[in-house]
């Protein structure tokens, strides 16, 4: 099998080698990638959409089919992860284990006894490791600059670098950062399995919603300028405005796919400690 | 000769593309283990993403974002001051989905590992078949 895969690999290589003869020299001004379409992309962006980074006119807008569907994707992906891990692998465990938190004592209950509610016990796992100070302390310190950056990146993506792709795994990274740091417990008491579950769907939904509030005001699906009406500005406006919703809808529905298939795939469905 | 080597270095974001795609695909088809076949993967997604934006890439051009901000509407814009957009958000959306499938691959072997405690494809296929 890996003579075999090696000669596929080679042939496939010595392919591409020889197509690669006939590509343009790297950074060409004229070569075909940049001479056709993306001219127009450049020079009307402004006046289309007064957005002043093309990349995100270009992903909301002029490709606005194109991205929504991207993200029905990642929500996919993510229900798959649930569907695949979480509905078969979420049975509790035979017997449970909690900590005394100033004692360190361990009490193990059986299946169907709890411990009443009190901040003195901690729920723990078989295989339970004393936290670590100093990892602990900085995160703690770092998550909610991390979650502010998140917020920036996903609000100045018409004008800077970012949008709304980006700023939701910064934001999902930050919960993320949580489970790593502390255990999924902790993160999982800021952000509930449902609220995960329910805000996934609602991003997608504020994307096709946008769409269709378009259609229902009488134009195309996901042409923003009809949206001048009920925002009463201009339509070039409008559109920018139109981009901006769908940038949030976008980092909502990215932000929670990425703690959801963390979530599922750490804890293997069982949304216990976690790593 | 004398003209190959000029024509090797001009194109050099191509050879790089061309052995990373390889090495993904080599890993994919030889390597036994799952896991590493979904890291193959991850390699040839990674190649993808270096060529698309490597075609983007004009020499003596800025990032696709108007320099004049939001005020300058009418100010004429040339094409050839900005770098080709078009690559960069198609990779854009092809990173998050490349996370995003990652994680179903992982979770597949998950449950493939929770019903055959193994990894390994050789392992698994004599399992399938002594049933």
């Amino acid at each position: 099998m890996k003579i075999i895969g090696l000669i596929i690999t080679i042939i496939t290589g010595a392919f591409l080698v020889y197509a690669a003869i006939d590509f343009p020299a790297w950074s060409d001004p004229n070569s075909p990638a940049s001479t056709y379409l993306s001219p127009y992309f450049i020079e009307n962006s402004m006046k289309d959409t007064s957005v002043p980074n093309y990349v995100t006119s270009l992903l909301a807008d002029y490709r606005g089919f194109d991205t929504m569907f991207e993200t029905t994707v990642i929500f996919t992906a993510g229900l798959v992860c649930f569907i695949l891990l979480r509905i078969s692998g979420g049975k509790e465990p035979e017997t449970s284990h909690y900590r005394h938190v100033l004692t360190g004592v361990t009490v193990t209950l059986k299946k169907g006894h709890k411990i009443p509610e009190s901040e003195d016990f901690e729920r723990i796992d078989d295989l339970w490791t004393p936290p670590d100070l100093i990892i602990k302390t900085s995160c703690r310190l770092m998550i909610p600059f991390i979650q502010l950056f998140g917020l920036y990146v996903i609000a100045h993506g018409h004008s800077s670098p970012g949008g709304g792709f980006q700023g939701g795994v910064i934001l999902g990274a930050s919960i993320i950062l949580l489970a790593i740091s502390h255990d999924l417990r902790t993160a999982l008491e800021k952000m509930r399995e449902k609220v995960v579950a329910i805000l996934c769907p609602i991003g997608v939904s504020i994307y096709a919603g946008t769409g269709t509030l378009c259609l229902l005001l009488g134009v195309n699906f996901l042409d923003y300028s009809a949206l001048a009406s009920v925002l009463h500005v201009d339509p070039i406006a409008a559109r920018s405005h139109g981009i901006f919703m769908v940038e949030i809808g976008v980092g909502i529905a990215v932000m929670t796919t990425m703690i959801w298939i963390y979530n599922n795939i750490s804890s293997a469905g069982k949304y216990n400690q976690g790593l | 000769m004398s003209e190959l080597i000029p024509t090797i270095i001009a194109k050099y974001n191509y050879w790089i593309y061309i052995t990373l795609m390889m090495i993904g695909l080599y890993a994919m088809i030889a390597k036994n283990n799952l896991v590493k076949k979904i890291v193959g993967m991850n390699i040839f997604q990674t190649a993808i993403i270096l060529y698309y934006v490597s075609i983007g890439v004009k020499k003596g051009a800025t990032i696709p974002i108007s320099t004049g901000g939001h005020g300058a509407a009418h100010e004429a814009v040339h094409a050839a001051d900005y770098l080709n957009p078009l690559p960069h958000v198609l990779m854009l959306t092809a990173i998050v989905v490349g996370v995003a499938t990652l994680g179903v691959a992982l979770a597949l072997c998950l449950r493939i590992y929770s019903r055959y405690n193994t990894l390994e494809e050789d392992e698994i296929l004599a399992q399938i078949r002594k049933k």
